[in-house]
């Protein structure tokens, strides 16, 4: 199953990777190519076969809930590209004031 | 001539440092001196820390001067692959996204692991985010084999396995989430053990596709693994989904021997391309192991062949959500813009290398509305039927062996243009992963057409480690196999 052009970029715009011509070109041929060797599975019965997600039967785990020190605010925005205030800082995301 | 420290293994060198034979410091300054002798051609290293190293040696040092009972890795120098978070050391996962990035705390396996006393030589090169095999996707250059510079270690924990097979780290660990232990291992002549899903905490591995994704050894002989896994292993309540089960002795029963042993050959391994270098090795394992009194037969698992098209259905969906917090916002690289989706899109366009980007395309593509059935949903249930497969073969036999890789180690350069190929290359490692079950690679000779190392897999159900150990122990000890890369005598 090919991967077209349009596929490409909305696939781009939904991962948040702003891709050159180029590379919307190879991945394009590319993903196509990984897809159609992955039809494969399609040729498996999995009908009433229960999915699997994890391997290890775990469920609900729970902590005791104990208060503990966190992590410090500091350290927290310590690899922040950018922090002020005891914030991380970002481009406006509203428009206007 | 007698052998330098740095040659020894592990736990040799642990016995040396106990009984007063030699210092850890001494341990330590030997293989640092060697890491700077080979560590220009191999580049194993994205961060050495060899100024840590001494300081953790030191204290080994006084701890047992103060007379402490020290551990049976104590004083045994140690690399981390980059993915490992290390508290105030840089982790980058060979990435430029995380080029800056210093972990405020430190993954529970290498807490484990210093807290053992193991001295931290560096982190260890990679595939960007774990994805590749062949540690070629680093954005930090690729890591040369040692048994050939020309050509590829394996990967994603190439550098790792390249440290330890160089004698530029004694033991190290590793990551694994559809062979990256394994192949790397087999791929440099070492030992790579993928422990049992949930065996090992995954607190502070910067996540890949976090329902396969494990830590392990990779060491030069089995008995460092099993004494690794021990050190590593057991329940970690910073992990949901770390098991709370009683870990067992992994070196208690090594010597046992395999007598009587039921040992499946995976029939479907053969039709996969496997070259005829490493069927002849492999055939002579088979050999040995019956030679040992195990009752070796064919087993048939028809859903193995389809393993890599589901791990890749599967692990890139996982990645995809996983890489989403790369944002710019909260750590590592930013590109500025004018807006906050521009500033997204642009940091990770330049912060990823293109085999991350390949993989957070088709990841986000089979979770995208319309497709999520048809191919995540479709290899989830796929997934079951391996584990169903597994199941079955462990009906009648102990453990199952493969060839760890189809091939020795290919040319630098050779794959990188193909993901596909590269990704075949992961064929025998894939299925256990998806199964969540325990594998290792052991050294079973090298090849007759190309001198490069071949390795033997060896795979268990859920949680059988001990016997895996045995096994591989049993095998380990009849081979002999002491052949070393040619940088091995270099000086």
């Amino acid at each position: 199953m090919g991967i077209d052009d349009k596929q490409v970029e909305h696939v781009a715009k939904l991962a948040r990777l702003e891709l050159s011509e180029k590379e919307k070109e190879l991945f394009g041929s590319q993903l196509s190519a990984i897809l159609e060797h992955a039809e494969n599975v399609s040729a498996l019965d999995t009908q009433g076969v229960v999915p699997t997600s994890h391997s290890v039967p775990l469920l609900n785990v729970m902590r005791p809930d104990v208060p503990h020190e966190p992590l410090q605010q500091a350290e927290a925005l310590a690899n922040a590209p950018v922090a002020e205030s005891g914030h991380f800082r970002v481009p406006r995301i509203m428009e206007g004031e | 001539m007698t052998k330098k420290l740095w040659e020894h293994t592990g736990h040799e060198l642990a016995g040396m440092v106990a009984a007063g034979d030699v210092s850890a410091v001494e341990v330590t300054d030997s293989v640092i001196v060697r890491m700077e002798q080979v560590e220009p051609d191999v580049h194993a290293y994205l961060t050495p820390t060899a100024e840590r190293a001494r300081a953790d040696a030191r204290r080994i040092d006084h701890a047992k001067a103060a007379g402490e009972r020290l551990g049976p890795l104590a004083g045994v120098p140690m690399t981390l692959k980059d993915i490992i978070c290390t508290e105030g050391v840089r982790t980058s996962a060979a990435s430029k996204i995380l080029q800056n990035y210093i972990p405020p705390y430190s993954a529970t396996v290498a807490e484990r692991m210093a807290a053992a006393g193991l001295p931290l030589l560096g982190k260890t090169n990679l595939d960007e985010f774990a994805m590749g095999s062949s540690t070629e996707n680093s954005a930090y250059g690729p890591t040369c084999n040692p048994w050939d510079l020309g050509r590829v270690p394996g990967g994603s924990s190439g550098g790792s396995a390249a440290a330890v097979a160089a004698g530029q780290a004694v033991v190290g660990l590793g990551t694994d989430t559809g062979g990256s232990i394994r192949q790397p291992a087999g791929l440099c002549g070492v030992v790579g053990l993928k422990p049992t899903y949930g065996l090992v905490s995954r607190y502070g591995l910067i996540a890949f596709a976090s329902s396969l994704d494990q830590a392990g050894p990779i060491t030069r002989d089995v008995r460092d693994a099993a004494l690794v896994l021990q050190t590593i292993a057991g329940h970690d309540p910073k992990d949901s989904t770390s098991l709370p089960n009683p870990v067992p002795d992994y070196s208690a029963k090594l010597d046992e021997g395999i007598d009587g042993l039921k040992i499946g050959v995976v029939k479907q391994i053969s039709l996969q391309g496997v070259s005829e270098a490493v069927q002849t090795r492999f055939r002579e394992a088979v050999s040995i192991l019956e030679k040992l009194g195990a009752q070796v037969g064919e087993v048939s698992l028809p859903t193995f062949d389809y393993g890599i098209d589901i791990y890749y259905l599967i692990a890139p969906s996982e990645a995809s959500s996983n890489l989403a917090r790369y944002e710019g916002v909260r750590f590592g690289l930013r590109i500025d813009a004018p807006d906050v989706l521009s500033m997204n899109s642009r940091t990770r366009a330049a912060g990823f290398g293109a085999e991350v980007k390949r993989r957070i395309m088709l990841g986000t593509y089979c979770l995208s509305a319309g497709y999520y059935d048809a191919y995540y949903l479709k290899a989830q249930k796929a997934r079951t039927l391996i584990r169903e497969d597994f199941d079955r073969a462990y009906k009648d036999f102990d453990l199952l062996i493969s060839p760890s890789s189809p091939t020795t180690a290919f040319a630098m350069g050779e794959k990188l243009q193909d993901p596909l190929t590269m990704y075949l290359s992961d064929v025998c490692n894939v299925p256990t992963s998806l199964a969540g079950a325990a594998a290792m690679s052991v050294p079973c000779g090298v090849s007759d057409e190309d001198g490069m190392p071949v390795g033997i897999q060896f795979m268990v159900p859920a949680l059988g480690e001990v016997t895996m150990l045995k096994a591989a122990y049993a095998f380990e000890q009849e081979l002999a196999f002491d052949a070393k890369p040619p940088i091995w005598s270099a000086s």
